[in-house]
């Protein structure tokens, strides 16, 4: 099977730096996931868990799939049970992960009907089977994979990165920004872009194309309140807009899916209280 | 996928077609060396998949489609300059 790679010149566009900066914090689902239950007398707990499959290169109809694994040979995490199938049973199934411990964003998938990173959700302790299924109304690619290309799209529209009308004072040094003003970002700069919020939104699922979603909308505000970018009345009138904005009708799976415990929903409501009143 | 001549093309056809189309267009802002080693994979890639895929496995040929327009994407930089392609033998890497 002939597979086609494109070949690319050298001149590369640098990537916008704005989402590798972020220090973390103690987060209410990281505290969470470092509970690990003390270990029982038994020697072997089974579980199952039951895991879309999908391949495109034998084309034929999506499956759920069981797998069964001893709980008592596993990690705590949703992401262990997977990669000790992946290593044990059954090499070809495919999904994203790096860090491991919520930082990165690559395993957001649909644990039990709900969003999550596999690796901060702890494998639920009932004997019923586990249901791993990839992100809700989005592409497959293959397996747990989900193609992001529009949700980076999306991001990419609001233009995260900082920008300035005048030069800064001192030139060559950074823009300061009071303690005050640095609260602000605050509940925004931790998103690690998962798409586990957007992804949950019934409204994202209906306008996908349309309605920027949670995510690109709570890294709008992000720039809107930061103190040291110059166009936020500009990022405002980007923004105004029946779908890309108004979509939102504060269901707030948005609040409920975040791994890392944000609330996009109240960053949009922040963007329409600023929006000109008509 | 193809249908004769004068019989009225379903949506996901015209799909296709403006998919191969849009390759070919952006295969004119190459070089000519580049360009006819574009015509010629991509035109190998479609003849293939129009045998091998079944016309009612639409999962499968919109899957194809989105691969095929991510890929048209990246053909469109200016700073892409050309496509190969890659013989991989399934049989022989699944041991």
């Amino acid at each position: 099977m002939a597979t086609v790679f494109l070949k690319k010149a050298v001149n590369r566009i640098p990537s916008s730096p704005s989402w590798k900066l972020s220090l973390l914090r103690a987060h209410a689902s990281e505290a969470q996931a470092q509970q690990v239950e003390p270990k029982a007398r038994a020697t072997s707990t089974p579980k199952t868990f039951q895991i879309y499959r999908w391949n495109p290169e034998s084309p034929s109809k999506p499956e759920l799939k069981s797998y069964e694994i001893n709980l008592k040979e596993c990690g705590p995490m949703v992401l262990d049970a997977l990669i000790k199938i992946k290593n044990e049973i059954d090499p070809t199934l495919t999904f994203r992960r790096s860090c491991r411990e919520g930082i990165c964003g690559s395993c957001a998938m649909n644990i039990d009907g709900c969003n999550g990173l596999a690796c901060l959700t702890k494998i639920p302790s009932s004997t019923e089977a586990t249901t791993v299924t990839p992100l809700p109304h989005m592409f497959v690619i293959k397996d747990l994979v989900v193609d992001m290309t529009n949700f980076y799209n999306q991001y990419k529209s609001i233009e995260p990165w900082l920008k300035r009308k005048n030069p800064p004072e001192n030139e060559g040094k950074e823009i300061l920004q009071s303690k005050k003003d640095r609260a602000k970002l605050d509940g925004m700069y931790e998103c690690i872009l998962c798409a586990c919020c957007s992804t949950s939104c019934p409204s994202y699922w209906w306008n996908p194309e349309s309605y920027l979603g949670p995510a690109a909308l709570l890294h709008a505000n992000r720039w809107i309140s930061d103190s040291r970018d110059e166009y936020t009345k500009e990022r405002l009138e980007a923004v105004n807009d029946e779908f890309k904005l108004y979509r939102c009708h504060t269901i707030l799976n948005c609040a409920r899916a975040c791994p890392k415990g944000l609330n996009p929903g109240k960053q949009i409501q922040h963007i329409k209280s600023l929006q000109p009143k008509a | 996928m193809a249908a004769p001549r004068g019989q009225r093309l379903s949506g996901m056809q015209k799909q296709v077609l403006s998919l191969y189309r849009g390759f070919l267009r952006a295969a004119r802002s190459k070089s000519d060396e580049d360009r006819h080693k574009i015509e010629s994979i991509v035109s190998e890639e479609f003849h293939r998949n129009s045998k091998e895929v079944d016309r009612k496995n639409f999962l499968y040929i919109e899957y194809l489609l989105r691969r095929g327009k991510k890929q048209l994407d990246q053909l469109k930089n200016p700073g892409t300059t050309g496509l190969s392609s890659l013989q991989v033998d399934l049989s022989k890497a699944n041991n």
